[in-house]
């Protein structure tokens, strides 16, 4: 699942990638058996076109890599994290519109 | 693009928004469906569908949506992201004010769905994502020999029992009445499983934790004590409400916001129909989705041959 202006994040790199990023980071955090992470990865995809060197969007995959989303408490997915300086500005849970991300990323910005 | 009036505007790219496409696009109408996420709808949540004919393995929900959405595409049919704000009538066209742009349509078929209903309870707002879900295919495995709660007796809720026994050790299904509502494979494998629990006459009263689900309180609904019942995580299963808020007021709805048509999905607006789970009606089920969208667009060619 390696999309343009996606970057694969793993418990290994979560740290240099998402709270080191000099711009804010939008991390999806998805597995492949849930049906609406599926269905919202093309919005996901969208974004990181759309948004290109504003804002950095990563994947990570919660089956391979459990310490991170252990970390942030998360027990649903998709779950969306917005981080800017390390720290968590916002926190979505559940598939939602692509406009909602919009507005939550350029709040970010 | 304002000007641009289409044949038909299918609203929700579920089950019977994508057969609506199908059958539209075959019959040449030029037609747009608006989505305002992502084709699929409720049935992209549950993980495997057992009882849509045609396929003798089953399948998941998102691959039987993906499907659709495929062939649906295969016909050409446009889909657009944009959330519906508004529906007025201008003459005989339907005029739809979206999110991003206004959308002029001779005919129109609300095939928007429905979303979870929510219990209500103290404690869930503040746990969702926590620990209270809505989703078992989703979050299942975030709870793997756990103990946990699925409220709810309907297919959805003991299907979901039945899928979630794969990864916690223990499952209270707490429903209401004294019999499940489900259907009676469902029923049948549930009540022998070993890892269920069922909990009859029962309701959440609150759900209890600082960070994560740490408990529920239950009571009995004819008033005897309840319980406190410490676990990790609580699946809420108890029916769904339609999509229709934003048609409030403009189209004919049962108090729970039900679209009410006729058997041909015709509202008692002309040129306005509804399919799928957005309509009120007895049974919701992808097959019988399907059939209302497929029967919406017989309805609509018959309307813009009177026009």
């Amino acid at each position: 699942m390696a999309e343009k202006n996606i970057t694969e994040i793993t418990d290994e790199n979560f740290k240099n990638e998402i709270l080191e990023s000099p711009t804010p980071a939008l991390v999806d955090f998805w597995a492949a058996w849930c049906g609406p992470c599926r269905a919202i990865a093309p919005v996901v995809e969208e974004l990181a076109t759309q948004f290109q060197g504003q804002i950095k969007i990563g994947k990570l995959n919660v089956d391979e890599n459990p310490k991170t989303p252990g970390q942030y408490g998360i027990r649903a997915i998709p779950t969306l994290i917005l981080f800017k300086k390390g720290a968590v500005v916002e926190q979505i849970t559940g598939a939602v519109s692509k406009s909602t991300l919009e507005t939550a990323i350029k709040k970010t910005l | 693009m304002e000007n641009l009036v289409y044949d038909l505007i299918i609203i929700g790219g579920g089950p019977a928004g994508l057969t609506a496409g199908i059958y539209a696009r075959r019959s040449r109408l030029n037609t747009l469906l608006i989505e305002k996420l992502i084709p699929g709808g409720q049935i992209l949540t549950t993980d495997w569908v057992d009882n849509y004919p045609g396929f003798p393995e089953g399948l998941s929900g998102f691959d039987l949506v993906d499907n659709m959405r495929r062939q649906a595409e295969r016909f050409e049919l446009s889909i657009i992201n944009d959330e519906c704000l508004s529906l007025s009538i201008d003459g005989s066209d339907k005029i739809i004010r979206g999110h991003q742009r206004v959308y002029r349509t001779k005919a129109l078929i609300v095939a928007s769905g429905a979303t979870h209903k929510k219990l209500g309870a103290p404690g869930e707002e503040r746990l969702g994502g926590k620990g209270v879900s809505y989703c078992a295919t989703c979050d299942g495995p975030f709870f793997r020999d756990q103990e946990i709660a699925v409220v709810g007796g309907g297919d959805t809720a003991v299907q979901e029992a039945l899928y979630l026994t794969r990864f916690a050790k223990k499952i209270y299904l707490i429903h209401r009445r004294d019999q499940l509502r489900a259907t009676r494979i469902l029923q049948e494998k549930a009540l022998s499983d070993p890892a269920i629990h069922p909990i009859w006459n029962a309701v959440v009263e609150a759900i209890t934790g600082t960070d994560q689900v740490e408990a529920i309180k239950v009571m009995k609904v004819d008033g005897s004590p309840g319980e406190t019942i410490p676990l990790q995580g609580v699946f809420i299963l108890v029916g769904i409400q339609p999509n229709t808020e934003w048609l409030k007021g403009t189209l004919p709805m049962d108090p729970q916001g039900f679209i009410l048509t006729n058997s041909e999905m015709e509202t008692s607006l002309p040129g306005i129909f509804a399919a799928g789970d957005c309509r009120q009606k007895e049974f919701r089920q992808v097959s019988t989705a399907v059939g209302d969208g497929a029967t919406a667009v017989f309805s609509t060619e018959r309307y813009l041959g009177t026009l």
